[in-house]
């Protein structure tokens, strides 16, 4: 218990590291009257104006240090200060464009978990399978053209699957809607695409990996022992092997978990999923880096989570192991 | 493949430990998840249209379908300044005035106004001026607006009361607002007629700093008292803030310019004379929003959900927003409260060929509900619209060719794919221009001297916007001649608008000027081949313009260097992002711009006044960018502006015209052709870049909408049979070999 | 003397011969040594593919530094006083060598060998885009920038992963405390939106300063390099903590605490003793990442951050051709020809990766 209080105060200069960065990012290079102008348009915008759009914004005072206040506002009525310092109260203000984030987040969390979970879930035992095959038959023809397409499919863009995937089943055979989305079951068929796109084009590197992790346990000593025991291939396979490497892939998971918040970027804008994806590349197209610095920010937060579960599991799965 | 794995798994589990159990048991879990995705794959095939993106229940439904791919940033009528919300904001908010749907010229006539505005001058005493009183001598002019008195609100939140008739929701406590995330969780509603009171908040909102209106400098200019009542609401609500007030009441602090006469008259007071004003009242600007509206919307807890007049408007219009959700969808319905409208009958005999009488008479609206749903990429918004599911769409350059067929003479009709499908083709042409400029500060393109206005001419010839019109836009294009688009008072249709610096008469037909006589004229400017006579250095020219980042943007460019270096100039392409432009705009550190400019309200001075000296950008912050200033067009322009349209004003823009062409601050780009297609189940519309309430006028038949999707969208399944077939062929000798191996020690296999 | 044309030297150019230069002369090293010429014997011995793979990225290579020597030709004098003046049109040596390829331009697309009466040059073997350009051309020219951001992001990766690393595992303590927060805090951002973000205020940044870089080539010439740059600085984490951890390892080991106690000095053991202990590891993960980075130009330029527009590169093929794509009959060829190309590219530097990591791993040696 210590152990995860201390880690989670660890994460605390973490994040203001990040902050730090990215106010950096966003507010060094980019002036808030550029801001200003970007989100004002493009007809008959006055000095005035975005004067105004900066007070309503709350971008007009200055990063750092504010001379003009008294106190403790000279710290706390500063940019830095109320942009960056609030995430940590996950207070994320408003959008650029005018909109409540953390409303926002709350939505779009939804539609990128329908297509990141399948995806993982389902693309982890495809991975799983399709390596346990190889090493299966390791040595054989099936070995050798399974890592060779490993390889093949690894090789080709992500876009390839999405552009292709998106015009072969949606345009030409209509299978499923070309893209969108609908809350509830109903959006089943909207998600099929996506998640057969997701799990293929990870399949190549995902299998690869599998089977190295697969052939380093199968050649440790514990593994002939149980061999020489007699046990057949499949339950070696089973019940030493799979368990053994069940380790490093629930490390490699674990980690994972906490950002299928963050959906995926690509997947989400092809086929127009209104995750939190998608947000994000709008976010950036339209320069709302409001957005943009909160998605970061949930970003780090949620990573740092993720490093904490790992290690939580590492001492559920290997009770050898001690958090200290 | 997955179904044949699991089994031989499931198979080999007997008799193991439970360690083992629980791993194979989640493998097998898994994989029954992923026969039963498979199972409900085939079950959605049964499904006659399994890509239908809506709920199979609404099959039958009077529902039309659009997409929408820009999400609307506000849809506050005051702040609302884009087209794509206007599509939102124009069926709910209701000016006084609109433009007629379907007379051409474009005609205003009364929407929630009675009749017309009266207009009456005044001059510095005081004194009524007739109707035809010079421009100079009038001091200020009071329009006059009588509304009708039949006008109720949509049902509303902000304007529900209880039995003692105090309002629900106007002080509303967070507790209140723990179950409330979007309007529709307030369960009471009300509503109450129009008043003129309301039409003049909404001009009060303008002139407000926490609104922040885009039209508060252009109104600023004009309604009297602006600029002063903006300061003073500044000062209100810094006290407000003070106070920690949120609310400030716009109906305590009176406006000089506007006044209400009576519950159903309000008067807006403009300086001078500015006959343009009546079209501003035909725009969203000058709808009406109820007081009550700014005092609900202003309460704290709200904001934090985005419940706010951007998102959740309040209208009498014919329609309401019952969904609203930028991210995915936007859902208009019919407003209850609607008054009694009929489909206009004043059509032409074009009108009535085309079937855009069929209507006529009958009650408004037709549709029950607008579906719009976010499509931000064209591909799939197109495929859909072929597919059935949207109800119209517009035409991208790169649908074009399987949209369009250009025949012989240069008309464009429709494919005859398309023409199966019973589509239609509607065009229009824009009321817009998009152009390069010159930046008449620069030491080498601008300013009057002889030689630079000669450089100027030149590249306007060399620059063939006829061939961006084809290359770029598939032929949706008029070459301008000048400033003015088509359906522009001023604008002389067909041959007669004819600019005589760029282009000759030959046979008949307006033909650009060749690459030999553009290069004359270099040489007649002094820099024959496109060097310096006097030092040899090579003429480089760089163009600014935002890079929007759209795959074509780079093309564009390219076909721009390959214009110039025709004629022996080398161009230097400087794309940046919006904001380094605008700010090279603002300090005059351009040669050659690439810009538009679409029209507020059909009137010359819309267009003109981009050229109007003391409009310039970089002296003035004002929209002239290439910062052209000719005295005797800007007296001109000053007498132009307040005429009535007629044969005086048109001598006028004639003189202005022929000025700005021999001065060439512009290469005359063009004027896009909007097509927009529509399927035969949806009456016949009338597009039009200005009227943009038009949702009311339309009617479709969703039986034969249904009929005809269904047989456009059988899905294909043999495919899949192939290849899971192909599949479990390649698999049989894995699954032999592997049902052989499974039951043998491991030992033997142990060489490796 | 009286040159009609000038050399242009843009940045990543004189990075890139550097980097030819540099591997070159590793070449010349293995040789003399006995025990990476066996690895590098290894990793061709007996292995077709991988000597099909090589080949082909020799040719890429090849490609791609034949295209990294720019100038300008002079333009022709039009009387004798004239100082010389220069095209400012920049060209590389490859586009001299297939000229005139890159100079046949057609109206608009055109499919492959089409023989349409209405181009001006009937021969163009994967068509034209849509301003005519030779689709064929274009694609040869994307393989410089694919090439750049491949191995220019690992050297600018490399001292930072390299030197952290080390110092890390090696001193630990502080240095090791300060150095694992930086390489959290970095990794703990989502990685495409820092580059995005990086990319944006860089845009930001050049444009602001326009003056020093006038030149169009050159300023698309400086996106290309900060792209490499930021890619380097958001991808060297994970060679970094990988270095730390066999640093950590080696530092216990026998004949590291032997030479400790002989009083050899801490940067000579480091160099000595624990880089040439290190440099499988370095070896095989740039290999490895090259191929992933040739794969992130594509999808940045699709969300917006990656070459400019005007550069040559897969990416922008590719975003372009999402609209190709719907058109009627359709326009597949630019995708294709950007697809493939990008596809054999990295195919073969994944064989020619895995070869490597076979022949250096020594967990994977013991096992063969």
């Amino acid at each position: 218990m210590l152990y995860i209080v201390r880690r989670i105060a660890y994460a605390i200069p973490i994040l203001i590291g990040v902050n730090l960065i990215t106010f950096a990012l966003f507010f060094m290079v980019n002036s808030p009257d550029d801001m200003a102008r970007v989100h004002l348009g493009n007809k008959y915008v006055t000095e005035q104006e975005i004067d105004n759009w900066k007070e309503e914004r709350g971008y007009n005072e200055p990063p750092f240090y504010n001379s003009q206040s008294i106190g403790i506002e000279r710290y706390t009525h500063t940019l830095f200060f109320e942009k960056s310092l609030s995430l940590f109260a996950f207070e994320f203000g408003i959008s650029d464009g005018g909109r409540n984030i953390g409303s926002d987040i709350k939505q779009r969390m939804f539609p990128s978990l329908a297509i990141a979970i399948p995806i993982l879930l389902i693309g982890l035992l495809a991975d799983i399978t399709v390596a346990m095959l190889m090493v299966f038959f390791r040595g054989s023809y099936v070995d050798t053209v399974g890592v060779i397409s490993c390889v093949v499919l690894m090789s080709i863009s992500a876009l390839f699957y999405i552009i292709s995937g998106q015009f072969l089943i949606g345009k030409v055979l209509q299978l499923v809607p070309i893209s969108g989305y609908y809350d509830s079951w109903l959006g089943l068929k909207f998600v099929i695409l996506p998640v057969i796109v997701g799990i293929l084009s990870g399949i190549g590197s995902g299998a690869r990996w599998y089977r190295t992790l697969f052939l380093e346990e199968i050649n440790k000593d514990y593994v002939r022992t149980a061999r020489a025991k007699g046990l057949s291939e499949i339950a070696v396979l089973y019940k030493h092997v799979l368990k053994n490497a069940l380790i490093p892939i629930l490390t490699g998971i674990v980690v994972l978990i906490p950002t299928l918040f963050m959906g995926s970027l690509l997947l989400e804008s092809f086929f127009s999923i209104p995750g939190l994806g998608s947000y994000t590349i709008d976010a950036i197209h339209q320069q709302d880096f409001a957005i943009v610095r909160s998605m970061v920010f949930l970003g780090s937060v949620l990573y740092i989570l993720g490093l904490v579960l790992t290690d939580i599991v590492y001492t559920v799965v290997d009770p050898r192991i001690r958090l200290s | 493949m997955f179904t044949l794995l699991s089994i031989n798994f499931g198979a080999s589990e007997k008799g193991s430990r439970r360690v083992q159990c629980t791993w194979q048991g989640i493998l097998e879990v898994g994989l029954w998840l992923l026969n039963i995705g498979a199972l409900l794959f085939f079950l959605s095939g049964c499904d006659a249209t399994p890509n239908n993106p809506y709920p199979n229940d609404k099959r039958d439904a009077n529902i039309y379908y659009a997409a929408f791919s820009e999400q609307p940033k506000t849809l506050d009528p005051a702040r609302s300044y884009s087209s794509d919300e206007a599509v939102f904001t124009s069926q709910i908010y209701e000016p006084p005035l609109e433009y007629h749907y379907l007379k051409r010229p474009y005609e205003l006539s009364p929407l929630t106004a009675a009749q017309m505005p009266a207009v009456s001058y005044y001059d510095k005493q005081d004194r009524l001026l007739d109707k035809d009183a010079a421009g100079s001598s009038v001091s200020y002019t009071l329009y006059t607006i009588h509304l009708r008195n039949d006008i109720q609100y949509q049902p509303h939140p902000a304007l529900a009361r209880d039995g003692k008739g105090q309002y629900r929701y106007h002080e509303l406590h967070q507790r209140n607002l723990k179950d409330i995330r979007t309007l529709s969780d307030f369960p009471y509603t009300g509503t109450r007629p129009l008043r003129a009171e309301d039409y003049v908040y909404e001009i009060k909102r303008l002139a407000s700093p926490r609104v922040q209106s885009p039209i508060f400098g252009v109104m600023s200019h004009h309604i009297v008292g602006f600029e002063e009542y903006h300061n003073r609401l500044k000062a209100a609500y810094a006290k407000a803030a003070q106070e920690n007030k949120l609310f400030v009441d716009l109906r305590g602090y009176a406006l000089e310019g506007v006044s209400i006469i009576d519950d159903t008259t309000y008067q807006i007071k403009v300086h001078g004379k500015y006959p343009q004003m009546q079209f501003w009242l035909a725009m969203p600007f000058f709808a009406p929003i109820p007081w009550e509206a700014d005092a609900f919307y202003s309460q704290k807890g709200l904001q934090e959900n985005n419940i706010s007049l951007d998102w959740y408007p309040i209208g009498t219009g014919p329609y309401r927003l019952i969904e609203n959700n930028p991210n995915r969808r936007m859902v208009l319905a019919k407003n209850p409260n609607f008054r009694k409208v009929y489909y206009p009958t004043e059509g032409g005999a074009q009108d009535k060929a085309e079937g855009i009488l069929k209507n006529a008479g009958k009650p408004i609206p037709f549709i029950d509900e607008f579906k719009f749903t976010l499509e931000k990429e064209s591909i799939p918004q197109w495929t859909k619209f072929l597919q059935g599911y949207y109800d119209q769409s517009g035409i991208s350059s790169d649908s074009f060719a399987q949209a369009i067929e250009v025949t012989s003479d240069g008309k464009m009709i429709l494919s005859k794919a398309l023409q199966q499908k019973g589509i239609r083709l509607r065009t229009s042409i824009s009321l817009s221009s998009f152009y390069y400029g010159f930046n008449m500060l620069d030491s080498l393109v601008g300013g009057h001297s002889e030689r630079a206005r000669l450089l100027r001419q030149a590249i306007s010839i060399a620059v063939n916007e006829e061939e961006y019109i084809s290359v770029f836009l598939n032929g949706r294009g008029i070459p301008a001649q000048g400033p003015l688009p088509p359906g522009i008072f001023g604008y002389h249709e067909g041959q007669a608008e004819y600019n005589s610096y760029i282009y000759q008469r030959q046979n008949g037909h307006t033909v650009r000027k060749s690459i030999e006589e553009a290069k004359a004229l270099l040489v007649k400017a002094g820099y024959p081949d496109g060097r310096d006579e006097k030092t040899g250095e090579p003429l480089i020219i760089s163009i600014d313009a935002p890079d929007s980042g759209d795959p074509d943007g780079k093309a564009r460019f390219l076909w721009l260097r390959k214009q110039l270096a025709g004629i022996g100039i080398q161009l230097s392409i400087r794309a940046t992002d919006y904001n380094r432009f605008q700010e090279k705009m603002r300090s005059g550190n351009a040669q050659l711009f690439f810009w538009g400019w679409q029209a507020d309200y059909p009137d010359p001075e819309n267009f003109l006044f981009l050229l109007y000296g003391p409009n310039g950008k970089v002296k003035f912050g004002g929209e002239n960018a290439a910062n052209y200033d000719n005295s005797e067009f800007n007296v001109l322009f000053d007498q132009m502006k307040s005429l009535p349209n007629g044969a005086k004003r048109q001598a006028i823009i004639d003189t202005m015209v022929e000025m700005v062409r021999h001065d060439a601050p512009w290469i005359w780009g063009f004027h896009p052709i909007n097509l927009s297609l529509q399927h035969e189940w949806v009456s016949p519309g009338n597009p039009s870049d200005l009227v943009r309430n038009h949702l009311k006028y339309l009617s479709l038949e969703a039986p034969f909408r249904e009929k005809l999707r269904k047989q456009w969208n059988r899905p294909i399944i043999w495919p899949i049979f192939i290849l899971t077939s192909m599949l479990i062929v390649l698999l049989i000798p894995i699954i032999i070999r592997f049902w052989l191996k499974r039951r043998r020690p491991a030992i033997q296999y142990d060489r490796e | 003397m009286n040159l009609s044309f000038k050399f242009v030297i843009l940045p990543t150019d004189a990075l890139l011969w550097l980097v030819f230069l540099i591997i070159m002369g590793f070449v010349l090293f293995a040789r003399g040594k006995m025990q990476l010429a066996a690895h590098w014997y290894q990793v061709f011995h007996r292995r077709p593919l991988t000597i099909i793979a090589a080949a082909l990225l020799g040719v890429f290579l090849s490609i791609s530094l034949l295209d990294s020597i720019h100038y300008r030709v002079m333009l022709p004098q039009n009387n004798n006083s004239d100082p010389n003046f220069y095209d400012a049109h920049i060209s590389s040596v490859f586009d001299k060598i297939v000229s005139p390829l890159g100079t046949q331009t057609e109206k608009t697309y055109s499919s492959p060998l089409s023989s349409d009466p209405d181009l001006k040059n009937h021969y163009h073997i994967l068509g034209t885009d849509k301003i005519g350009q030779d689709v064929f051309y274009v694609s040869l020219k994307s393989i410089r920038t694919g090439i750049v951001i491949g191995i220019l992001t690992t050297l600018v990766m490399l001292p930072f992963a390299l030197f952290l690393g080390l110092i890390a595992g090696y001193f630990q303590g502080l240095a090791d405390d300060i150095i694992q927060y930086i390489y959290t805090t970095l990794s703990s951002i989502p990685g495409v939106l820092l580059i995005a973000a990086s990319v944006l205020s860089m845009h930001i940044f050049i444009e602001k300063n326009p003056l020093a870089f006038p030149n169009i080539a050159e300023r698309a010439d400086l996106r290309l390099l900060s792209l490499c740059v930021i890619l380097g600085i958001t991808s060297w984490t994970t060679l970094c903590r990988l270095l730390r951890a066999e640093a950590l390892k080696l530092r216990e080991m026998d004949y590291v605490q032997a030479a400790l106690s002989v009083g050899v000095r801490k940067t000579r053991i480091i160099f000595r003793h624990i880089l040439p202990n290190v440099m499988h590891i370095i070896m095989i993960v740039i290999v490895l990442d090259f191929s992933s980075l040739v794969l992130a130009e594509a999808v940045l330029s699709y969300v917006g951050v990656g070459v400019a527009a005007e550069t040559f590169s897969w990416g922008n093929m590719i975003n372009s051709a999402r609209l190709e794509l719907a058109r009627e009959p359709v326009v597949w060829w630019p995708l294709t020809a950007a697809f493939l190309l990008m596809f054999i590219l990295v195919l073969s530097a994944n064989i020619f990766a895995d070869a490597v990591r076979d022949a250096f791993d020594p967990r994977l040696r013991k096992r063969r």
